[in-house]
């Protein structure tokens, strides 16, 4: 596998990376208009034009179309892809697909979600009679957190986590949003205050749960070649990779092992051609606290079952040897329902230097990894200003 | 009956052998003539073989406790009050399904993964009884 997945090291870049103008609870906004948004500031921080984009990237049904329809865009290569959070990290895998065949040159891809306002949202709802409304919805599913806990509870079970450890997260990753002005949840943060909110779904409390609000992003995609005469430096596209398991929670493989992630794992880091150690800054989707802990062993950060050890004593937090969710994460800066897109952006910065505060001094390789569903598809992206 | 307020299963083609013998509390899986798995979500094809022939057995309803939640903010009307388990049980003939866990304390503590349980049976609807797990 090596030799053939390292010929696409380096071969495109992220030339831009931005948010929506605001974000938060924004009643008065349409998730298209979180699209809009985002799209004309990458394509600013990009130092590109409408016009130069021909390939357009959103995760849903139409969604391709539909976006490109909203921002006046008649692509010729669409992808509308929709994996859980975790799909524009895979868009930007097929971006470099696309590009590096030749059928496209720059793509846009873009994300807008009215998480918690439901403002204009495309439909996502499941029929009466799709496999989740007959075999798990009768028995009082209540969304993410219910199927979130069911793998929470396994991996204590097999491997002795436990629910320290998984505040340990929840307050590493405030101490980062109180570096970063636009994060919404700033206040101080205890290991005690996480155990004492209130239980969503046992092991899971409150304060292990991510934030539900609206946002939006958008990156663009180019050739390295094209890139090198973009605004600002290129941040390189070294490894990259995409799977997918399951889709409903009760047929995920083994509840205390992520093997989607380690798909993707496997697979980014051969074609990158580094390893977990040389890793400067993390961005692991964080939607809830056990994820990252599964998704640490996954990528081989740390051996199987021993998340929750490593992410103790605050590892994961500013000053600490792991930095990780610099934003302040799903879990107190943003997350609208698929928050892959942030995880780009912020790596993005990072690379680049223009986190302020928060910046993560030298850093020149970022990883992201990006969760979809119940554990039921993952993507990992490893990107760099330098090709190694 | 006709009071219940929670979501109901509507069958396609290929789960409704499952339902019809859940009416009557038997618990059915699909097997692979191929193969020889046992095969739960019902469906045309056998996810690990690919096989087409999947004939209808009877299967005993024990399991046991493969990991579970205690769901303190329920489901919209959804008719078992909180606090109430979500499980995952492992039958005995392999495959793994999604259940409530009952005639047990919804306490963390008084739960063990791994423990033996048995399927029961509650009519929902005329149509429809939902496989529930108890303690064995």
């Amino acid at each position: 596998m090596s030799q053939d997945v390292r010929r696409m090291r380096g071969r495109v870049a992220i030339v831009g990376a931005a948010e929506a103008d605001e974000h938060g609870k924004l009643p008065h906004k349409s998730a298209f208009q979180l699209h809009a948004e985002a799209a004309r500031n990458a394509l600013a921080d990009a130092g590109l034009a409408k016009d130069e984009v021909d390939a357009v990237f959103s995760a849903g049904l139409w969604m391709g179309s539909e976006t490109a329809e909203y921002l006046g865009i008649r692509p010729r290569y669409i992808d509308g892809t929709q994996i859980g959070g975790c799909s524009f990290i895979a868009h930007v895998e097929h971006a470099m697909a696309a590009i590096a065949a030749g059928v496209c040159e720059v793509a846009l891809i873009t994300h807008g979600e009215s998480g918690a306002s439901r403002i204009g949202m495309p439909g996502t709802r499941f029929g009466a009679d799709s496999w989740r409304l007959q075999f798990e919805q009768p028995f009082g599913l209540a969304g993410p957190p219910t199927g979130y806990a069911l793998a929470a509870a396994r991996h204590m079970h097999e491997f002795g986590t436990t629910s320290e450890q998984l505040a340990e997260v929840a307050v590493a990753t405030r101490r980062w949003a109180q570096l970063n002005p636009r994060a919404l949840m700033r206040d101080p943060l205890t290991v005690e205050d996480v155990l004492a909110s209130r239980l969503i779904s046992w092991p899971l409390h409150l304060l292990d749960c991510c934030l539900v609000t609206d946002a939006g992003g958008a990156v663009v995609v180019t050739s390295a070649e094209r890139a090198r005469d973009c605004a600002k430096r290129p941040v390189y596209v070294l490894g990259a990779g995409e799977a997918s398991t399951h889709v409903m929670v009760s047929q995920m493989p083994d509840f205390a092992r992520w093997e989607a992630a380690r798909m993707t794992g496997e697979r980014a880091f051969a074609m990158a051609g580094v390893t977990p150690a040389d890793i400067d800054v993390a961005q692991v989707y964080d939607a809830f606290t056990i994820v990252p802990i599964m998704a640490l062993e996954a990528l081989g950060f740390c051996k199987e079952g021993e998340g929750g050890a490593f992410v103790s004593g605050q590892r994961t937090a500013p000053g600490g040897s792991f930095p990780m969710n610099t934003n302040g994460g799903g879990l107190s800066y943003t997350h609208s329902g698929m928050y892959g897109m942030f995880t780009l952006v912020e790596a993005v910065r990072q690379l680049r230097g223009e986190c302020g505060p928060r910046q993560v001094a030298g850093a020149t390789l970022a990883l992201c990894h990006g969760l979809g569903g119940m554990f039921s598809a993952a993507a990992t992206l490893i990107a760099s200003t330098e090709i190694p | 009956m006709s009071e219940y307020s929670g979501p109901l299963p509507v069958p396609t083609p290929e789960t409704r052998p499952f339902w019809e013998a859940a009416r009557r509390h038997e618990l059915w899986l699909q097997h692979c003539r191929a193969c020889g798995a046992y095969v739960f979500y019902p469906r045309a094809a056998c996810p690990r073989c690919l096989g087409a022939e999947l004939e209808w057995r009877r299967v005993s309803g024990r399991g046991r406790l493969h990991t579970f939640t205690v769901v303190h903010r329920g489901a919209r009307n959804f008719p078992l009050p909180a606090p109430y388990v979500i499980a995952i049980v492992e039958l005995d003939e392999g495959p793994r399904m999604m259940t409530n866990l009952v005639g047990i304390v919804p306490d963390p503590a008084k739960i063990t993964i791994g423990m033996a349980v048995e399927v029961v049976f509650e009519d929902v609807s005329p149509e429809i009884a939902l496989p529930r797990f108890r303690p064995a």
